[in-house]
């Protein structure tokens, strides 16, 4: 039925294409490098062009009167405006055709200021080009078809990948603002990189004192459904039904009743006391502290639910732990469950974990577990990691025990850290340290050659904390320049160097060992006073940056989010559509855009959270108008574009011999166009005939006459 | 018609995917960045739309070289329309060069949303390229 309509609609007579050209000055922007006149009446003179005008800002709101008068007047019913890129503007002047009642299909864009005035200097030239490219919308505009765009509803529900902080935030206004949130971080606990740290800067709050009690609201909303210790797998779909799969790892330990909801693991932490390992380095720790291989990351975790190391547990690598083994556990598990025994009467065949867990929440047999959503928008939230200190050597990080990076030292200062926020390296409080500032960042050499814009202001911090604890410690800041640029930065900068602490100019150039101690000396140049200097340290602190946190790439893929140079997510535009992305539906929020600081993280939640609001709350969404066709006359069936169509939207018609296509499930991406050889399958707004006509405009001068 | 090769100036119609290649050169234009004006593009979706056809019209009308410009493999828009690009642009290639065209007046590149820079140096690049190798033998113009 829908293709009858679709062929009825082809047959009604279009009107006489009747084209409005406006030329845009763009202020001095094309006007300066383009003779705005000349193309002007150039375009007046080109096929079924009537009305060709210049304006100094066609966007601005007089400008889009004109338009919208011409439209109205029935003087134009195909509209073209120079100016700038489609990628920017042409969603305003499809509006300005909507309000005009005008098919917004009918309008084109001429890209004469990012693709001509601004990249060559030359006025004549730039002009011939800018009539070249007029000359070739033209053609294409004549050829112009009404699309009709599909409205889908929203499924009023968001995923949020990531539990940092951002995550956390995005997913507590969705939520509260009465819409259900899936929230999955890959961690057995929420709570991200800032509960590692011991105070914020520039204020020194204590950052797990204000991030926990957030954490906990995040556990208990009734409208967050928290995945953690998962992972999303797979994303299909587009913006109002995203189709998610997301794989939730066996933590070997029953965190809910799978059938109440009811918590299960009370998180009493017996299992890890009685734990026969008690050595594995604790990822929260970085590895400066330790754990069980039952465990919990920190003591605030959300969910306070264990996880069992499948990569360290005993039982789990060999089967075996003292003198139960898996096939003794399982038996003596059912028994005790059904009250049979008590865990006492078969110790000797139970693990000690086992054996002290009051809940019985502990099973070796969990499997991974496929969670299947569909959600109406997503917001992508990954985060950071450290830049690798290894990619300087000269650092000597990993050499030295007393070359420790910023987030390292950060552990050391906090109270829930390995040495309950004592600095103490190699059982004692050093005297003197020396931090290096852009450890990683702004260097060519390393890759990562943005600022990363945190390490002065932790770096001055720390010195603070250290000082704090430390009252007779000699601090030296190497830095290359003190980016103290937010709010109350500058002054906390002030009030840290009245403390006593030496801010060098002039990066480190090399770390080694004093002969004969244990003690450091730190070289490097300082810039100001233009000669070397050799600094002695107890420990040496590299400020190190941040990168895109690891697994990115899988998200990459699994989205199609653009990245920009640096890995970091490529915003849809840098300065007004800071969370929105190239995928309608998908944003992005916090560190996994760029790296910042967590006011900046928590408003950019924030702003995303409020992106996804607008389809939540309206529940509708406009889907991709610009799909392919197959045109029922021309197809022959043989097939070739079936296989190539990335999205299986194309389907053989068995009983016409012919190929259909699936309009749901086509992204118009057009290949099924670019392969087939009858000229059958094309696709909307960038048919075979649009394409070719703008070829022709373009080579008009060098052609033979036909 | 130009004779002399200082003064002839190519044109190259250039058929870029959407959201990597044309996206890099409107950034190219917003860094300010400079590059020769002998490039004309025309904007699809995908570079898997980019019928072989299209190429080998744009030789016939007299073009002196065609640019292709998409996402970085792995990178695409549509999961692998990328790939197709390529391979139908390496095929034709082989083609080309039996009608008589120098295959070097065809230049695929791969450009992300990013790299205004990349594009501003290849576009430099290919417009010095085709002024070496002189007209097309196509063109009447």
């Amino acid at each position: 039925m829908a293709e009858e309509k679709e062929e009825a609609k082809k047959e009604e007579p279009v009107e006489e294409p009747k084209i409005g050209v406006y030329v845009c000055h763009c202020g001095i922007n094309i006007k300066n490098t383009v003779d705005i006149d000349a193309v002007r009446d150039y375009s007046a003179t080109l096929p079924n062009v009537v009305i060709a005008k210049d304006y100094m800002y066609v966007c601005s709101d007089p400008g889009q009167e004109i338009i919208k008068a011409d439209i109205r007047e029935g003087k134009i019913n195909r509209v073209i405006v120079a100016a700038c890129s489609p990628r920017l503007h042409e969603p305003t002047f499809r509006g300005t055709c909507i309000a005009a009642g005008l098919n917004p299909f009918f309008f084109e864009m001429a890209n004469i200021r990012e693709q001509c005035s601004w990249v060559w200097e030359d006025r004549a030239a730039n002009t011939e080009k800018s009539k070249d490219i007029v000359r070739a919308t033209v053609a294409r505009s004549n050829l112009l078809e009404p699309i009709e765009e599909k409205i889908v509803d929203v499924v009023p529900e968001t995923l949020v990948i990531g539990g940092g902080i951002s995550g956390m935030y995005a997913a507590l206004d969705i939520a509260s603002a009465g819409y259900k949130v899936h929230l999955v971080e890959r961690l057995p606990s929420i709570g991200g990189h800032m509960l590692q740290f011991d105070k914020t800067f520039p204020t020194l709050d204590c950052a797990a004192c204000i991030l926990t009690p957030r954490m906990v609201d995040v556990g208990k909303h009734p409208n967050i459904n928290l995945l953690t210790y998962s992972e999303v797998e797979e994303v299909g779909g587009s913006v109002g039904n995203f189709t998610v799969k997301v794989r939730r790892k066996p933590r070997y330990i029953v965190e809910k009743d799978p059938v109440t909801g009811a918590i299960v693991c009370t998180g009493c932490g017996l299992c890890a006391t009685e734990c026969r390992l008690k050595k594995i380095p604790n990822e929260f720790d970085l590895g400066l502290g330790l754990r069980p291989a039952a465990y919990l990351p920190m003591p605030q975790a959300v969910p306070a639910c264990y996880t069992i190391d499948p990569e360290k547990c005993i039982m789990l690598t060999k089967g075996k732990c003292g003198k139960a083994t898996l096939e003794s556990t399982r038996e003596a598990i059912k028994r005790i469950k059904s009250g049979e025994v008590t865990p006492e009467q078969v110790k000797d065949e139970i693990p000690l974990c086992v054996a002290t867990c009051g809940p019985n929440c502990i099973d070796f047999d969990m499997k991974d577990e496929i969670v299947e959503l569909n959600v109406g928008t997503i917001i992508v939230a990954t985060g950071t990691d450290v830049i690798d200190p290894n990619l300087q050597p000269e650092y000597k990080y990993g050499v030295y025990p007393n070359v420790l990076h910023g987030l390292e030292l950060e552990r050391l200062l906090a109270p829930n850290g390995p040495t309950q926020g004592k600095v103490i390296i190699k059982g004692k409080e050093p005297r003197d340290i020396v931090f290096v500032q852009c450890a990683g960042s702004r260097n060519k050499q390393t890759g990562y050659e943005y600022c990363s814009r945190v390490c002065c202001m932790y770096s001055i911090k720390h010195a603070h904390l250290i000082k704090e604890r430390i009252h007779d410690a000699n601090i030296s800041i190497l830095y290359q320049d003190i980016r103290a640029y937010g709010k109350a930065f500058e002054e906390f900068y002030d009030r840290i160097k009245g403390e006593g602490i030496n801010f060098r100019r002039g990066l480190a150039s090399e770390v080694y060992q004093k002969p004969g101690s244990d003690r450091l000396v730190v070289r490097g140049e300082d810039t100001m006073l233009g000669e070397p200097y050799e600094i002695e340290a107890d420990l040496v602190v590299l400020a190190t940056g941040l990168r895109p946190a690891d697994g990115v790439e899988k998200v990459v893929e699994m989205t199609k989010l653009a990245q920009s140079a640096d890995k970091f997510f490529l915003e849809a535009h840098p300065k007004l559509r800071p969370v929105d992305t190239a995928v309608d539906g998908i944003f992005v929020a916090g560190c996994c855009q760029g790296p910042k600081d967590i006011p900046d993280s928590v408003a950019q939640a924030k702003a995303a959270s409020s992106a996804s609001l607008i389809y939540l709350g309206t529940g509708k969404a406009k889907l991709e108008a610009i799909i392919s066709e197959v045109s029922e006359d021309l197809c022959t069936g043989c097939r070739t574009c079936e296989a190539l169509c990335p999205y299986d939207a194309l389907e053989f018609d068995a009983e016409k011999k012919i190929m259909k296509v699936n309009e749901a499930i086509c992204k118009g991406c057009g290949c099924c166009g670019g392969t087939c050889p009858s000229g059958a399958a094309s696709m909307r707004h960038f048919r075979d005939l649009q394409i070719y006509a703008q070829i022709e405009a373009l080579t008009e001068a060098l052609a033979p006459p036909s | 018609m130009a004779t002399e090769k200082e003064e002839f100036e190519p044109l190259i119609v250039g058929i870029t995917c959407n959201w990597c290649t044309y996206a890099a050169a409107d950034l190219a234009g917003t860094s300010r960045l400079k590059y020769p004006p002998n490039i004309r593009l025309l904007r699809v979706m995908c570079s898997s739309r980019i019928h072989p056809s299209f190429i080998l019209y744009s030789f016939a009308r007299g073009a002196d070289g065609v640019f292709i410009g998409g996402c970085h493999p792995r990178e695409c828009h549509y999961i692998d329309g990328n790939y197709k690009a390529l391979r139908r642009i390496e095929l034709l290639r082989r083609m080309l060069e039996q009608f008589g065209i120098e295959p070097e007046r065809l230049r695929l590149e791969w450009c992300s949303a990013a790299e205004g820079a990349k594009y501003a140096q290849v576009v430099t690049d290919f417009t010095a390229k085709l002024k070496e190798l002189g007209p097309s033998p196509l063109r009447s113009g």
